[in-house]
């Protein structure tokens, strides 16, 4: 599923609003996420998951063409945690 | 941040209900669990990208008790940040500049 797919779907849902609302409804609840992140904020969405900012130190790498050693600086890379009840949601295939 | 301040965020920008808004919300995050549910890749541009893995089952260990114990076979997502997400989330001028290209 991509995003226009997800839009159309939800637009389908929602017959009392326009394809325009439910792509701004769309676009304003993914940048929201990524400015609460921004700032090293944290997105919990019980059930669903929750995304946060983890920080990778500073380490020597290497450029695998020449393999020298240069180094790579710390960064701030997001991370996702699957919500319980999604990766139960995603585990309940008749087994259980 | 939770389901109640994106609502909010979406009542201000858009200007639909802070009931209509607080149910979009709701059901974004419930399509979007319902696809990968499905087995299906969930590709949301300039945010990132959900997939689900299939792992195989393996021996663990109980880490309290250190007991071997069997892992079941499982399903697990996996998030990938898009560039967009990544440059802006690190901050730094460079990120920004090649986060397109950048792989």
């Amino acid at each position: 599923m991509i995003k226009s797919e997800l839009i159309a779907k939800l637009a389908s849902e929602n017959p009392h609003l326009t394809q325009k609302d439910v792509e701004r409804v769309i676009s304003v609840i993914l940048d929201e996420m990524i400015d609460a992140l921004v700032g090293g904020g944290r997105v919990e969405l019980r059930g669903f998951g929750a995304f946060s900012v983890r920080a990778r130190p500073a380490r020597a790498g290497r450029n695998p063409r020449t393999g020298a050693t240069v180094q790579v600086r710390a960064k701030a890379v997001p991370f996702f945690k699957s919500g319980k009840e999604l990766r139960e949601r995603l585990n309940a295939s008749g087994d259980d | 941040m939770t389901r109640a301040d994106l609502a909010e965020a979406v009542h201000q920008d858009v200007g639909l209900t802070r009931q209509d808004c607080a149910g979009l919300v709701e059901r974004t995050l419930d399509l979007v669990a319902e696809a990968l549910e499905a087995g299906e890749t969930v590709k949301l541009s300039g945010f990132g990208v959900f997939q689900v893995r299939a792992k195989r089952a393996r021996m663990g260990r109980n880490p309290k008790t250190g007991a071997p114990a069997a892992i079941d076979p499982r399903r697990v997502i996996s998030f990938r940040a898009s560039q967009v997400m990544k440059a802006q989330i690190d901050g730094s001028p460079a990120a920004h500049a090649n986060g397109e290209q950048e792989r």
